[in-house]
C-alpha cells in the first residue's frame, strides 16, 4: 500500500527540527493547517490530515480539535476515511468524552455493513472504547453476529462480547447460549474468542460457572480440543516452535482451572489431560515453558491427585535449574505462592532455592530471599541461617533491610539455643548494622537481660566486637550498654563459655571513651556510652575519679541531650552520691520500648518521694524474703515473696526525718539484740567499703533440745535497698548507701522446738559502730 | 487481560501506545513516564518481568525499540513474551525487516496490524497467516476506495 506522502513529509519535517522550540514551531504550523483543512468541506486529503493529527498527538501535543473530524470521517462512505476515522476515535475519544456518543449510530450501521472489513472496524472500535451505554445499545447486534456470520466476524464479535460483559455485567446472560455453541467451531480464532468469553462469563457469575460445569460436555469438550492440539500432527498455520497454537492451549488451561476449582468432578475429568500435557510438552523453548507454567498453575489450583501435584512442583523445581532467568523467576514466584499449602513438596527443592540466592539477577535474588525465609523451620534453622548470613554479607543494599529483619524473625521463632540466638543477632549487627530496624537494639538488650547465664559470654563478645569496629551504631550501642551493665564480669577475667579477656578498668574506660570521642558515633550512641561509663562507677573501684572527669567534660558538650545527661551525672557525684545505687537498678527500666536510655535522674524524684514518705506518711516497706533453714545466721535468697504479712509488722515504725549526711564507720563490735528461751540473736556491723556495710546476724541455741524450721525474716525501710545480687555469697550483705542516719530493722524469728512453734519479733533501732557525722 | 502496550526508543520517545481501558490523558502521560524510566533503567541481562502497582510489566528490547506490555495479575508472563514476539514477527512480515523508522513513518499501519492481532485486551487471532491476509485485503480495499467496494470473503 502506498504510504501517505503528506504525512511522511510532515514527519520528516518534525524530526529534522533540532530543538524542542523548533519542533513546537513546526507542529503549531501544521496544526493550524490541519484545522483549516478540517473546516473545509469534503476534500481528498481528509484522511491524511487526520493521520497527521494523530502523529502529533502521539508526540504529546493536544489534539482534541480533531475529535469531531473523527466523527465525521467514521460516517464517510469511503473505506480509507473510515479506517483512519476509527483509528482516531480509538486514540482521541474515550467513553468520558461526549463526542463518543455521536459515533454510536455509525457503529451500529457499520456493524451490519455488507463488507466484513467495515464491520471489523466497528467491532474493533466498540471493543476498544465502547461505553456502558453504547454496549447496552449494541449488545443484541453483537449477539446476532456471534451466531450468524463468517468466522472472521465471529471471532471479533466474541471479543466484543467480552468487552460488553466487562462493562455491563448483566448482559452476560445474553451471550451465554451463543458462547457455548461456539466451542464446536473449528476455527482457532473463533475457538480462542469463545474460550475467552466463557472464561469471562464464569469469572463474573457463579451461577453461570455452575451451569458450564453441569452442562454435560464443557469440560470434556475442552479436554478434547486440548488433546487435539497436544497430540495431533504438525499444523503449520498455528505452530510455534513445535507447539501447536500455544495461545489457545494456555487459554483452555486457564478455563479448565476455573472450572475445576473446588469441584471434584470437573477436576477428575481433566486429570489425565493435565498429566499428558505436563509430560509431553517440549520445554526447550519459552513457548513450551509458557504452556507448562499454565499447566502447573492449573494443577495446583484444582482438586488434583497428589501424584499430579508432586509432578507440578517438580516441574517448578526443574524451572529453577533453567538457564533462562525469566523461567527461574517464574518458578520462584509460583513456589512462593504454594509454600504455605505444599510446604513439604517445596522443601525438597530447598537446596536449589538457596543456590538462587547467589544469582546475578536482582529480581531472582529477591524472590529467593523471600522463599528461603519462608522455608526456614525448626529442623533446618542452623544450616539455613548459615546460608542467609552468607547472603547478607554480599547482598545488594536494597535487600539488606529485608534480609536482616527476616533473619531476626526466623531466629526468634526457631532459635535452638539462647547463645545461638545472641550470636546470630550479633553477626547480623556486625555485617549489616546500618540496615536493621530501630527496635533491634532494645529487643537485643531484652534478650541479653533474659539470658542471665550468658551475661559473661555476651559481654566478652561485645567487648571484643567493640575493640574491632565502632562504626556500626546498633552494635556499639548494645556493646556500651552491656559493658555498663556487666562490666564487673568483664573485669573479673574469667569466663566459662569463651576465652576471657584480661583487661583493666582503664582498658574498659578507654574503649568507652573512644566511642564517646569518635566522629563515627551518633548522638544516641554517645548517650549510651556516657551512661555506660557512669554505670561503671558503681561497679569498679579504682577509677571513679577518671569517670568523674569524663562526665564533667561532657557537661559543656554542644549536644543538648549529652549535656543534660552529663550535668545530671555530675550532680549524682556531688550532691546525691548516695543515690548512685540507682545506676545498679535493673536495666530493663532503661530500655522499655525506646531506643534511648532514660536518664537515671528521672528516678530521683521517685526516690525523693520515698524519703519524704519516711517523714511520716504511710510507708510501704520492703521486707527481705527469707527461707527457713537450720543453719543459724545464714540468709539465703529465695524467690518466694513472704512480704504480705510482714507489712503489718512494720506499721508503727516511725523513721526519723531524713538527713542527708554521711556515715562514718568504725570497727565492728557485736551486740546482742534478742534473747529469749535460750535462743539468742547477736548483731555485728562491719564496714567493707566506703559505700558498703555488712551486718551479720548470728542466731544461737543454748537449749538442750534441737531447733528446727528456723526462719528469720528482716525488714528495713525501703530507702535502704538491699543488694540481693550476691546470692552465692556466704552472708547476705546489706549495702546501705550514704543515707539517712537512723537505720532501723525489724526481725521476726520463728522456730519449732520440742514440738511447739515459737514466733517472736524484735526491733533494732541502733546499730553498733554506726554513728552519724555531720556533713 | 492486557492493559496497555507501549513502544518507545532508547531515548524514551514514544512510537506507539495502545490502551485497552479508558484512562485520562494526564494518567496516560504519567504511566508513559513511569514505564520509560523503569524499563530504561534495567540492566541488560535482567529478568523481563517487573511489578508496577497491581500489574505485571513484561518488556523486551528489539534492536532500538522497547516493547512494554502490561498485564493483569492472573495472566501468564511467559505467554505475554510470546505475544510481544508475535507482534514483532507480524510487523517484520509486513514491512520486510522492520526497523524503528518503519514504525515512525508508518505508525498508522502498525496500529492496523495490532488491531488485527489484539482486541479488547485479548488475543484476537492466533494464526500469523490469517492476520497477514486480513491486512493485505484491507489495504487493497483502501487502494480502491474510489471505485466500488470489493466483496472479499475469507475462507473461514
Amino acid at each position: 500500500m502506498s504510504p501517505s506522502v503528506p504525512l511522511q513529509e510532515m514527519i520528516r519535517a518534525i524530526r529534522s527540527a533540532r530543538t524542542q522550540c523548533e519542533e513546537r514551531g513546526v507542529i503549531q504550523r501544521e496544526c493550524a493547517a490541519i484545522r483549516a483543512q478540517f473546516r473545509q468541506s469534503d476534500n481528498g486529503g481528509r484522511s491524511h490530515n487526520l493521520a497527521k493529527l494523530l502523529y502529533v498527538h502521539m508526540l504529546g501535543y493536544p489534539a482534541h480539535f480533531g475529535q469531531m473530524e473523527c466523527v465525521r470521517m467514521i460516517a464517510s462512505p469511503r473505506y480509507s476515511e473510515k479506517r483512519v476515522g476509527y483509528l482516531g476515535a480509538m486514540m482521541l475519544l474515550d467513553e468520558k468524552q461526549d463526542a463518543s456518543l455521536l459515533i454510536t449510530n455509525s457503529i451500529k450501521n457499520d456493524l451490519s455493513h455488507s463488507n466484513q472489513y467495515v464491520q471489523s472496524l466497528a467491532l474493533c472500535t466498540l471493543a476498544c472504547m465502547g461505553s456502558a451505554e453504547m454496549c447496552r445499545d449494541l449488545a443484541p447486534e453483537i449477539d446476532r453476529l456471534l451466531r450468524a456470520s463468517n468466522s472472521y466476524i465471529k471471532k471479533k464479535a466474541a471479543l466484543c462480547a467480552v468487552h460488553i460483559v466487562r462493562k455491563v455485567h448483566d448482559l452476560g446472560e445474553l451471550f451465554t447460549p451463543a458462547a457455548r455453541s461456539l466451542l464446536a467451531e473449528k476455527n482457532h480464532g473463533v475457538l480462542h474468542g469463545a474460550v475467552v468469553l466463557i472464561t469471562e462469563l464464569c469469572e463474573r457469575n457463579q451461577e453461570t460457572l455452575e451451569r458450564f460445569r453441569k452442562v454435560p460436555g464443557t469440560v470434556p469438550d475442552l479436554v478434547q480440543i486440548m488433546k487435539g492440539l497436544v497430540i495431533s500432527g504438525y499444523s503449520p498455520e498455528h505452530d510455534v516452535a513445535g507447539i501447536s497454537d500455544p495461545f489457545l492451549q494456555v487459554r483452555i488451561l486457564r478455563l479448565l482451572r476455573i472450572l475445576g476449582r473446588n469441584n471434584e468432578g470437573a477436576s477428575d475429568a481433566m486429570n489425565d489431560l493435565l498429566a499428558q500435557v505436563a509430560t509431553n510438552t517440549d520445554s526447550t523453548k519459552t513457548v513450551g515453558n509458557a504452556v507448562l507454567y499454565e499447566t502447573v498453575l492449573t494443577v495446583l489450583h484444582i482438586k488434583s491427585e497428589s501424584g499430579l501435584r508432586v509432578l507440578a512442583v517438580n516441574i517448578l523445581g526443574r524451572f529453577l535449574l533453567n538457564n533462562d532467568r525469566n523461567i527461574r523467576y517464574i518458578a520462584m514466584i509460583s513456589l512462593q505462592k504454594i509454600v504455605g499449602t505444599d510446604h513439604n513438596a517445596v522443601q525438597r527443592h530447598r537446596g536449589t532455592i538457596v543456590d538462587c540466592l547467589k544469582d546475578q539477577d536482582a529480581s531472582v535474588k529477591r524472590r529467593a530471599l523471600d522463599l528461603s525465609l519462608a522455608l526456614v523451620s525448626a529442623s533446618n534453622v542452623r544450616s539455613m541461617m548459615k546460608e542467609l548470613l552468607l547472603f547478607l554479607s554480599s547482598c545488594p543494599p536494597e535487600l539488606r533491610a529485608q534480609a536482616a529483619s527476616g533473619i531476626f524473625n526466623a531466629a526468634e521463632r526457631y532459635a535452638p539455643s539462647q547463645r545461638w540466638h545472641i550470636d546470630t543477632i550479633l553477626h547480623v549487627l556486625t555485617t549489616a548494622g546500618g540496615d536493621v530496624r530501630d527496635e533491634t537494639v532494645p529487643n537485643l538488650i531484652q534478650l541479653i537481660t533474659n539470658a542471665s547465664e550468658l551475661h559473661c559470654y555476651t559481654v566478652h563478645k561485645l567487648y571484643r566486637a567493640l575493640l574491632t569496629d565502632i562504626s556500626q551504631q546498633s552494635l556499639v550501642q548494645v556493646a556500651c550498654w552491656c559493658i555498663g551493665e556487666y562490666g564487673d564480669l568483664l573485669l573479673r577475667g574469667e569466663c566459662q563459655e569463651t576465652e576471657p579477656v584480661q583487661v583493666t578498668e582503664d582498658d574498659v574506660l578507654d574503649a568507652l571513651e573512644t566511642v564517646l570521642q569518635s566522629h563515627m558515633s551518633s548522638p544516641a550512641t554517645r548517650g549510651f556510652a556516657l551512661t555506660a561509663t557512669m554505670k561503671l562507677s558503681t561497679r569498679i573501684t579504682d577509677n571513679v575519679d577518671r569517670i568523674r572527669s569524663i562526665v564533667s567534660i561532657y557537661g559543656s558538650c554542644i549536644d543538648v541531650e549529652l549535656q543534660q545527661r552529663a550535668v545530671e551525672y555530675n550532680a549524682l557525684f556531688r550532691k546525691y552520691d548516695h543515690m548512685r545505687f540507682v545506676l545498679k537498678m535493673q536495666s530493663s527500666v532503661f530500655c522499655s520500648g525506646s531506643n534511648r536510655q532514660v536518664s537515671p535522674l528521672v528516678f530521683l524524684p521517685q526516690v525523693c518521694d520515698l524519703l519524704d514518705l519516711l517523714g511520716g506518711s504511710e510507708v510501704t516497706l520492703q521486707p527481705i524474703p527469707a527461707v527457713g533453714g537450720t543453719a543459724p545466721g545464714l540468709f539465703t535468697n529465695t524467690s518466694s515473696t513472704t512480704g504480705g504479712d510482714l507489712l503489718d509488722l512494720l506499721g508503727g515504725l516511725e523513721p526519723a526525718p531524713p538527713e542527708l549526711s554521711y556515715l562514718i564507720f568504725s570497727a565492728a563490735p557485736t551486740v546482742q539484740v534478742y534473747e529469749k528461751a535460750g535462743v539468742a540473736l547477736t548483731l555485728s556491723c562491719e564496714k567493707q567499703s566506703d559505700s558498703g556495710l555488712t551486718v551479720t546476724l548470728t542466731a544461737s541455741n543454748s537449749t538442750d533440745s534441737d531447733i528446727s524450721s528456723f526462719t528469720l525474716q528482716a525488714a528495713v525501710p525501703k530507702v535502704c535497698l538491699i543488694n540481693r545480687a550476691n546470692s552465692s555469697c556466704f552472708t547476705q550483705s546489706k549495702s546501705f548507701f550514704r543515707l539517712q542516719v537512723n537505720l532501723k530493722m525489724r526481725i521476726r524469728i520463728s522456730y519449732s522446738s520440742q514440738g511447739s512453734a515459737f514466733q517472736d519479733t524484735v526491733q533494732i533501732d541502733s546499730f553498733p559502730g554506726l554513728s552519724a557525722a555531720g556533713h | 487481560m492486557m492493559r496497555f502496550l507501549l513502544l518507545f526508543s532508547r531515548q524514551g520517545k514514544l512510537r506507539l501506545q495502545k490502551w485497552f481501558t479508558p484512562i485520562s490523558e494526564r494518567e496516560k502521560k504519567k504511566i508513559i513516564r513511569d514505564m520509560t524510566s523503569m524499563v530504561l533503567a534495567r540492566q541488560p541481562r535482567s529478568c523481563n518481568f517487573l511489578h508496577w502497582k497491581d500489574l505485571k510489566i513484561i518488556y523486551k528490547r528489539y534492536a532500538s525499540l522497547y516493547f512494554c506490555l502490561a498485564i493483569e495479575n492472573q495472566e501468564n508472563e511467559l505467554l505475554a513474551l510470546e505475544v510481544i514476539h508475535r507482534y514483532v514477527e507480524l510487523l517484520d512480515k509486513y514491512f520486510g525487516n522492520v526497523c524503528e523508522l518503519d514504525i515512525i513513518f508508518n505508525f498508522e499501519k502498525a496500529y492496523f496490524i495490532l488491531d488485527e492481532f489484539l482486541m479488547g485486551g485479548e488475543i484476537q487471532e492466533t494464526s500469523k497467516q490469517m492476520v497477514n491476509r486480513s491486512i493485505e485485503a484491507s489495504d487493497m480495499l483502501q487502494e480502491d476506495d474510489n471505485s466500488d467496494w470489493y466483496e472479499v470473503e475469507l475462507f473461514g
